[in-house]
């Protein structure tokens, strides 16, 4: 295979994965890195670079539309992006400390969760008086809903700032976004509407990807050559998804995605423990 | 300030860090697209290598190395460029929010994107 071929299979990969990321809302990130590693032979630290930059671009695109729109609360992002970026860097250092065979075994338990997160019903959330923290912090904010802007309240604050914390190490060791992790400690912890969870996750990811960025380029993991291909295919496949999705009946579509997220994910497992990775 | 002065303030200040990501996520695709398609016309015929791990050539993995390489004619450091003024592009929308938190005189908030813009920092310099 010439690096043509190898680039436009990749690209064409990218573009399916951006796709059906962004219909199902999981991103993109959490199935290149198994896709790079299993189907194309990619070392495990290149495919993490890959993904890792990757995701900053689909995040941001998404959160540029996202901030416009009035759904991030900007004051819970960048309250939470302390936790996300300290966890990041964390994550970043201890990828060059654990071997790779041990990076697959986590990457194949975290596909296997982020499948039932993505099929679980949506949480139902009460209204009872916010987090004396969240008022401190001015956390608390409203939403354009069907009948005009509605109002919410936080809770749960350290909790969702330890779930954030935790979503930033898995983002610098595996090279993801971990946007379903951010989302659950939004929407189940600190109850948080979900499309506001979403929202403040994408202002989230890009932020927290680059805190890991610095230590990825420094130790060679970013080869742009790789990192091409996957990148421009994703970006332009979570747009195409992005404008579809208003139309799109996205349920059998998420099932099908938890269903390859989950082989991929065992696929992982198996690697990891006969320690196929070198 | 009144409220909905504030309130306008706000749109304003999300309306900028719509427009900085929007355009740092376009002129970095178009800097690794145009890489992108050199490189392949140049060493498309190439055989493809990721396996075993063996990190880059030090030209690209520091900031310095990566900027100075703009000016040669390796294709690879023009897209390694894009994808620097990609990771760029967070790092200045947090800039972006330390300065309105200045603005808005709000001293926790001014104290929380200060600890985010030294982490992002260091994450670049840190060895």
């Amino acid at each position: 295979m010439t690096v043509l071929i190898f680039t436009l299979l990749i690209w064409i990969c990218a573009l399916c994965a951006g796709l059906l990321g962004s219909l199902t809302g999981l991103g993109g990130g959490v199935i290149i890195v198994p896709l790079l590693v299993l189907a194309f032979k990619v070392d495990i630290h290149y495919a993490a670079g890959a993904s890792l930059i990757s995701v900053i671009a689909t995040s941001s695109g998404a959160a540029a539309a996202y901030v416009r729109e009035g759904f991030s609360n900007l004051r819970i992002g960048m309250f939470l992006e302390v936790a996300t970026t300290l966890g990041a860097v964390l994550g970043a250092f201890l990828v060059t400390k654990v071997s790779p065979s041990a990076i697959a075994i986590i990457f194949g338990l975290v596909l296997l969760f982020s499948a039932g997160l993505s099929l679980r019903p949506p949480a139902s959330h009460g209204s009872h008086p916010p987090d004396p923290l969240a008022v401190r912090l001015r956390l608390n904010g409203e939403y354009p809903s069907r009948d005009g802007m509605k109002a919410y309240n936080v809770h749960r604050v350290p909790l969702g700032f330890l779930v954030c914390h935790c979503a930033g190490i898995l983002s610098g060791l595996l090279g993801i976004g971990s946007g379903a992790l951010k989302v659950l400690g939004m929407d189940q912890a600190m109850e948080i509407p979900f499309k506001v969870s979403t929202a403040t996750s994408n202002f989230m990811i890009g932020v927290t990807a680059a805190a890991s960025a610095g230590i990825y380029f420094h130790h060679g993991y970013v080869d742009p050559s790789l990192v091409m291909p996957v990148m421009l295919g994703v970006l332009l496949g979570s747009f195409i998804g992005a404008r579809i999705l208003p139309t799109a009946t996205t349920r059998y579509l998420r099932i099908l995605f938890a269903v390859a997220i989950v082989a991929l994910g065992v696929e992982m497992l198996i690697k990891g423990l006969t320690g196929k990775l070198g | 300030m009144n409220d909905s002065q504030h309130k306008l303030d706000e749109k304003h200040f999300e309306d900028m860090i719509s427009l900085l990501l929007r355009t740092g996520v376009i002129v970095s695709s178009i800097v690794v697209l145009i890489g992108g398609i050199l490189y392949l016309l140049r060493s498309g015929a190439l055989k493809p290598v990721y396996h075993p791990f063996r990190g880059e050539p030090t030209n690209l993995c520091d900031l310095r190395g990566i900027v100075r390489g703009v000016f040669t004619r390796d294709p690879r450091n023009w897209m390694q460029f894009g994808l620097l003024l990609l990771v760029a592009t967070p790092v200045a929308r947090v800039a972006l929010c330390v300065i309105t938190f200045i603005k808005e005189e709000d001293r926790t908030y001014i104290f929380l994107t200060l600890i985010v813009f030294c982490v992002l920092v260091t994450g670049f310099l840190g060895r």
